[in-house]
């Protein structure tokens, strides 16, 4: 297939992908805000929200303080901001229509639904509520988006370059997550968790749709290690850098398979697996949180460099 | 729809019956109906200088333009001879050029027109041909009468809504056709791909890669050119995918170059390579004439096909199918005042308020004076352009364009139409579908059918006997 299309499948669904993370940001952030302060403590949340987006230089070149309505307009709406949800759906929709004919039919109905309804909620919400089922309805397009590739696409290197966007975005933003909330999961000296780290750490399950799994997993109340643990190196768990990592190396081989050739991108996604692989939380923990997390943003940076050399170009 | 005295033509008695019986808020619900769903597919197109509405759609209208058989069987025949005819010309205009020698058209008008293309003297064409693909625009007068208003045998456009105007018309109104025996438009696809894989340089596999260039999403018929690539099966290019190498033509691909053999191309001369026309062309690819001068790469239609389309060698049109043929032309010429000759000049001043003054390379009904409906102001500051560069016009009379009932506000009512046949010259025949695009002047009186004036389409039915 030309580069070009595969170019534009790949960041059509990297957009699509993004899109609902800025979602799950935001409506973690609301809920969390909603709660009395005793409970979350006195720190900016809705800083936070452009810290774990990803956003945050951009955001205060473009405003002093955040707070509800800078943030959800920044993230959500602006056309200013390249992440926004709006822009997202902008780039997706452009991506879309350049390789029209690489898309099914169900596929370009979902984003350029999805685009046409954007119109809809104007410039943004005029109340919580109204906001509330804004979030609903990007996860839903996402869902629907993401549905309708997975049910009518063939499984050629359209399906299989659509899915590494899909999974080098969504490592990134769940590393992005720990990489802002990493020190409330470290496990202070004696620490007994109150009413505030658990709001805490629930929400970062929640902002990859995870509460329930963790409960599933771990049958356990919620543990900032286990949180770690989930997120990071849980083959079972869909966001987490281990299952990302292990969908990257099925779809990178399978196009290696069909081009009859491997490459670097095919080594690099094999080392970083074999790293996710061979850690334990706990050694994570005593070599840094933090440090780890860092390179491995790097690694999935380098990935998607690799790829786009090796076939975007 | 009525000829002469009003009596309803054969063909349109079933849609007569059929429009008294359906209530009129069934058809209005239809329309509606209709336009989410051009909406929902995508069919939309740009207009230049109107950043606002960046993609709009063509306004559909439901109710089905009709041609009875024996008229299509004329009107194919007028056709491919008016193609073949204008296959002739090109090659020899570019090769030994008896038609200039024969002073039957002015030296001028071929050598002075912008769109002569030198680079393509001597140069040989797969199997001689030129426009592989034609877009004749034809109006009706009467019953029996059909004229060509225009050829276009650049890069015509509007193939794709005479795909989905039928697509639609099928979903909305299957109990129609079935009182009609309608003569199927959906293997257009097939046949184009057939004529592009025919006319392969001899140096192309026994399976030719027949790609489509596109100037790209923001070209104002781009949905037409991703449309038509998914029907065919083939890669949708841009330039910045294509690179030549020793004067073979390769693409871009995820595993890396592959040869290509034949180009559709949906992009001007202008911009098709940097190194030979416009060097601020970033659409183009830089060496493809290179590759196309040396045989390796055929580019579908042909370079410099502008020679034969443009309106001033448009009304010699009768001359080059007798010159050519030695045959009358079966499908007429709208009587045309050439105000390069200065009898004519002095005519069409003289009567300026009753006709139709058009610029030689105007397109898209841009750069008009509609006599009969201009005030004196725009009269006299046409004339003067006229005047200054009389070269550059052409006359015509305002015609009597055939109407077809057309859903508007006040409900329905007749509206000029027009249609666009595409034609597909390969190396074995000519392909004609059975349809085309109709157009239509959605106000009331108008004459001008184009979609960035305003006008719409419908579909267009061939009666299959």
């Amino acid at each position: 297939m030309l580069s070009r299309t595969a170019d534009n499948l790949y960041w059509l669904a990297r957009y699509v992908e993004r899109a609902e993370y800025i979602a799950r940001i935001l409506d973690t952030t609301l809920r969390l805000t909603a709660l009395p302060l005793t409970y979350v403590g006195s720190t900016n949340e809705w800083e936070s929200a452009v810290a774990t987006a990803g956003c945050a230089s951009g955001f205060f070149e473009a405003y002093n303080e955040a707070n509800e309505e800078t943030v959800t307009e920044f993230l959500a709406f602006s056309t200013a901001n390249p992440s926004s949800i709006r822009n997202c759906f902008e780039s997706a929709r452009l991506n879309a229509r350049a390789v029209r004919t690489a898309l099914t039919s169900e596929m370009w109905d979902a984003i350029n639904g999805a685009w046409l309804e954007l119109k809809r909620w104007g410039n943004g919400p005029r109340s919580r509520e109204e906001f509330a089922s804004f979030l609903r309805w990007v996860l839903g397009s996402s869902l629907r988006f993401d549905g309708s590739a997975y049910r009518t696409m063939l499984r050629n290197d359209a399906y299989w370059f659509s899915r590494i966007g899909v999974y080098i975005e969504r490592a990134d933003n769940t590393a992005r997550i720990l990489d802002v909330k990493y020190h409330l999961l470290l496990p202070a000296e004696e620490h007994v968790g109150g009413p505030l780290d658990y709001y805490q750490w629930s929400s970062i399950l929640r902002s990859v749709s995870a509460l329930t799994a963790y409960h599933w997993v771990y049958r356990e109340n919620v543990k900032p290690w286990l949180v770690a643990d989930l997120l990071m190196l849980r083959d079972e768990m869909p966001r987490s850098l281990a299952s990302c990592y292990e969908n990257l190396v099925q779809n990178l081989d399978r196009i290696a398979n069909a081009y009859g050739r491997q490459g670097p991108a095919q080594r690099q996604a094999r080392t970083v697996r074999a790293r996710l692989e061979n850690s334990r939380i706990k050694e994570i923990f005593q070599t840094g949180l933090h440090e780890f997390i860092d390179d491995f943003v790097e690694d999935n940076n380098r990935l998607g460099t690799a790829v786009s050399q090796q076939y975007l170009l | 729809m009525t000829g002469t005295g009003n009596a309803v033509r054969p063909a349109y008695a079933e849609l007569s019956h059929w429009l008294k019986e359906v209530k009129p808020d069934v058809l209005d619900f239809r329309r509606r109906e209709a336009e989410l769903l051009f909406r929902r597919i995508g069919i939309t197109f740009a207009v230049y200088g109107d950043p606002e509405a960046q993609e709009r759609l063509i306004p559909f209208d439901v109710i089905p333009r009709i041609i009875a058989a024996t008229e299509w069987q004329v009107l194919t025949r007028g056709l491919e001879q008016r193609v073949k005819a204008i296959n002739a010309y090109i090659g020899d205009v570019y090769g030994r050029r008896e038609i200039l020698k024969a002073g039957i058209i002015p030296d001028d008008l071929v050598y002075q027109n912008p769109v002569f293309r030198p680079e393509m003297n001597g140069q040989k064409v797969p199997h001689d041909i030129y426009v592989h693909i034609a877009g004749i625009d034809i109006i009706r007068i009467d019953a029996d009468t059909f004229y060509v208003l225009e050829d276009n045998a650049r890069t015509p456009s509007g193939v794709s809504y005479m795909l989905e105007n039928r697509e639609i018309m099928l979903r909305l109104f299957p109990e129609l056709f079935s009182r009609y025996r309608v003569a199927p438009v959906e293997n257009y696809p097939d046949e184009l791909l057939a004529t592009l894989k025919s006319v392969a340089p001899p140096s192309a596999s026994a399976e030719p890669n027949v790609v489509l260039l596109t100037p790209g999403v923001y070209n104002s018929a781009y949905y037409e050119h991703s449309f038509l690539a998914d029907k065919l099966g083939i890669e949708l290019v841009e330039g910045r995918d294509l690179v030549v190498k020793d004067e073979v033509l390769f693409m871009r691909t995820t595993e890396g170059l592959k040869r290509v053999d034949v180009i559709y191309r949906r992009i001007d001369d202008d911009f098709l390579d940097p190194l030979v026309f416009r060097v601020d062309s970033a659409l183009g690819v830089p060496g493809l004439m290179s590759a196309y001068q040396a045989g390796s790469v055929t580019l579908a239609n042909a370079v410099g096909t502008g020679i034969a389309d443009d309106k001033a060698v448009y009304s010699y049109m009768p001359e080059i199918v007798k010159f050519y043929l030695g045959e009358e032309p079966i499908l007429k010429n709208v009587p045309t005042w050439r105000c390069r000759e200065s009898e004519h000049l002095a005519y069409v001043l003289d009567h300026i308020e009753e006709l139709v003054v058009k610029e030689v390379h105007g397109s898209g009904g841009y750069g008009m004076l509609i006599g009969p409906k201009a005030d004196k102001a725009t009269i006299a500051a046409f004339a003067a352009k006229l005047k200054a560069d009389p070269k550059n016009f052409i006359a015509q009379p305002t015609l009597a364009l055939s109407t077809c009932p057309t859903c508007v506000e006040e409900g329905i009512a007749p509206r000029h139409v027009d249609l666009r046949p595409f034609v597909l010259s390969g190396r074995d025949r000519i392909r004609i579908v059975p349809g085309g695009l109709t157009r239509v002047a959605l106000k009331k009186g108008s004459l001008v059918v184009n979609s960035s004036q305003g006008g719409g389409t419908k579909d267009t039915w061939v009666l299959d006997g």
